[in-house]
C-alpha cells in the first residue's frame, strides 16, 4: 500500500495543498485528475521522492521510504525525450537502470532496431514504451503515470494501456494515472478516480 | 486556393565524417483546400504535422530537400514568395514561447500589424481580452489566454490561409471549444483553416475534412461525418483503427 498521509505540498512560496491523504493498493490503477495548475505533477512528483514535501508523510506499506537504491514508485513524464541523456543511444539509457527482463522487453514489444538509435529518433509512442521499460527494469512497486499518452495518437494510448493493465494484474505494480481525459480515465481504472480541486487563492 | 501535389520532404544527415544519408520525413502528401474548409490534421507526435506546416510557411532548415510541388492561387511556392507568409498565410503558433518575453502583449500586436503592414491593430476586447491584458508579459498568460492572443496574432494581416499548429493541447474543455470556434469563424469568413491536431474528437465538430498521417505517409481523407458508430463508413483501414482505438469507443489494440 502506497499512502500520503496529510501531506502539504508547495511550489516555491505557494502550498498547493494541506492536508491530502491518498491511499494506493498494489496491482491497482487509480485516476488523478483536476484542472491545469492543480498540482496534479507536483503531487505525483512528490510520491515518486523527486519533490519534498512540507508536511505529513508518504508511507510504503506503513513505513517511510528507504533513502538508499532505486525509489520503489517511480515516474513517468509525459515527455520522456526530456528524461534522457540526447547524447545516448536507447541501449545505454536503458542500461542505465539495469538489464531489462526478457519478458518485460516483450510486454513493451520493444524492437531490438531502436537499441542502436539516438531517443529522438524513436517516435512518441516508441519512446514511451522504452521509458516504462526503463522504470520497470528497477523492480519498482508503483508508477506515478502523468499524462503519459496525451500526445500520442489513439492506437499507441491504447496499446500502452493494455500494456500496463496487463502488468498491473500480473506483476502487482500499483499505478497512478494522471488525465485530463476522463475516457479514458473510464477505460483504465480499478480503484475510482482522484479528483483535486481548483487552484487554491 | 491552396494546392499541394505529392510533397515529400527528407533530411539528410551525416553517417560518417563525410557520408550522407537521406531520411524521408513525410511523402506522398496531395491535397486541394478552397474557401471556407477547414482542414484537420490528424496524426501522432512524429507523423509529420508540423513538417507540413512549415513546409507550406517555407521555414524548413538548409538540410531538408522539398520534392512535390505547391501551389498558393495558382502560383508556384517553391521558391517561396516572400509575400506570402505572415500575410497571406499565417501560423499560429503552439506556445507563447514563440512570443518575444520581454515585450508587453500590446506592443507585440502593434508590431505585428507593422510588419504585415496592416491598417488596424487588432482589436484583443472580440477576443474575450480586457485592456489589462494588452499590459501583461507572454509569461503572465494562462493557457486559454495566450492561445486566444496567439489567434489574435496570426489573424493581424487577415490571412487567407490560417494554419493552426496544434491549437488546443493542453487546453481544458471550454477553452478549447471557444478556440475551435475562433477557428470554425476563420473558415465562415471565406478563409480557410488547416487544425493540426493529434486529438481527433474535439476537431470532428468544426472540421469539414480529416487528413490522416501515419508516421509520415499520407492515409488519405475522410469526411469528418463518418467518423461515428462502428466507423464502417471510413475508407482507410488505418482510420477505422484509430476510430475503434479511442477510449470513447472500442479501445481497441488489434490494428
Amino acid at each position: 500500500m502506497l499512502e500520503a498521509r496529510s501531506v502539504t505540498i508547495g511550489v516555491a512560496r505557494r502550498d498547493l495543498f494541506r492536508d491530502l491523504s491518498l491511499r494506493l493498493a498494489p496491482g491497482k490503477i487509480m485516476g488523478l485528475c483536476g484542472p491545469s495548475g492543480s498540482g496534479k505533477t507536483t503531487l505525483g512528483r512528490v510520491l515518486a521522492g523527486l519533490h519534498p514535501h512540507r508536511a505529513g508523510q508518504i508511507l510504503l506499506d506503513g513505513l517511510p521510504i528507504p533513502r538508499k537504491g532505486a525509489h520503489p514508485v517511480q515516474y513517468l513524464a509525459q515527455a520522456p525525450l526530456a528524461t534522457m541523456n540526447p547524447r545516448w543511444r536507447v541501449a545505454r539509457v536503458l542500461a542505465e537502470a539495469g538489464c531489462p527482463e526478457p519478458d518485460l522487453v516483450a510486454a513493451m514489444s520493444i524492437d531490438p532496431d531502436w537499441l542502436e538509435r539516438f531517443p529522438h529518433e524513436l517516435s512518441g509512442g516508441q519512446l514511451q514504451r522504452v521509458s516504462i521499460l526503463r522504470a520497470l527494469t528497477v523492480r519498482p512497486r508503483y508508477l506515478i503515470a502523468d499524462e503519459i499518452t496525451a500526445p500520442l495518437d489513439p492506437i499507441s494510448q491504447a496499446r500502452i494501456w493494455k500494456a500496463l493493465t496487463d502488468l498491473a494484474a500480473s506483476h502487482g505494480i500499483g499505478i497512478l494515472a494522471i488525465s485530463h481525459d476522463a475516457a479514458l480515465l473510464g477505460r483504465i481504472v480499478t480503484s475510482g478516480i482522484e479528483a483535486i480541486g481548483a487552484r487554491p487563492a | 486556393m491552396l494546392n499541394v501535389e505529392n510533397l515529400g520532404i527528407g533530411f539528410s544527415r551525416y553517417t560518417g565524417l563525410l557520408r550522407q544519408e537521406e531520411m524521408t520525413r513525410l511523402s506522398g502528401v496531395s491535397f486541394d483546400l478552397c474557401e471556407g474548409e477547414v482542414l484537420a490534421v490528424i496524426g501522432g507526435s512524429g507523423a509529420g504535422k508540423s513538417l507540413l506546416a512549415h513546409a507550406l510557411l517555407g521555414l524548413l532548415p538548409p538540410n531538408a530537400t522539398l520534392r512535390g510541388t505547391m501551389s498558393f492561387r495558382g502560383r508556384s511556392m517553391t521558391p517561396y514568395p516572400a509575400s506570402l507568409r505572415g500575410r497571406r498565410i499565417a501560423l499560429m503558433a503552439q506556445q507563447v514561447s514563440h512570443l518575444d518575453p520581454l515585450a508587453r502583449l500590446g506592443a507585440q500586436t502593434r508590431w505585428a500589424a507593422r510588419r504585415t503592414g496592416a491598417a488596424k491593430v487588432p482589436d484583443l476586447q472580440t477576443l474575450g481580452l480586457g485592456p489589462e491584458t494588452c499590459r501583461l508579459y507572454p509569461g503572465q498568460l494562462s493557457g486559454g489566454m495566450a492561445r486566444r492572443a496567439l489567434f489574435a496574432l496570426a489573424g493581424v494581416g487577415q490571412p487567407d490561409l490560417l494554419i493552426a499548429d496544434e491549437p488546443t493541447a493542453g487546453l481544458d474543455p471550454e477553452n478549447r471549444d471557444r478556440l475551435l470556434a475562433l477557428l470554425q469563424a476563420h473558415a465562415h469568413r471565406g478563409g480557410a483553416v488547416i487544425l493540426i491536431t493529434h486529438d481527433l474528437m474535439p476537431a470532428l465538430p468544426v472540421a469539414d475534412r480529416v487528413m490522416i498521417l501515419d508516421e509520415g505517409h499520407m492515409c488519405g481523407f475522410e469526411s469528418s461525418r463518418d467518423f461515428k458508430g462502428d466507423g464502417m463508413a471510413l475508407t482507410s483501414p488505418y482510420a477505422h483503427a484509430l476510430w475503434r482505438a479511442l477510449p470513447e469507443n472500442a479501445f481497441l489494440t488489434d490494428a
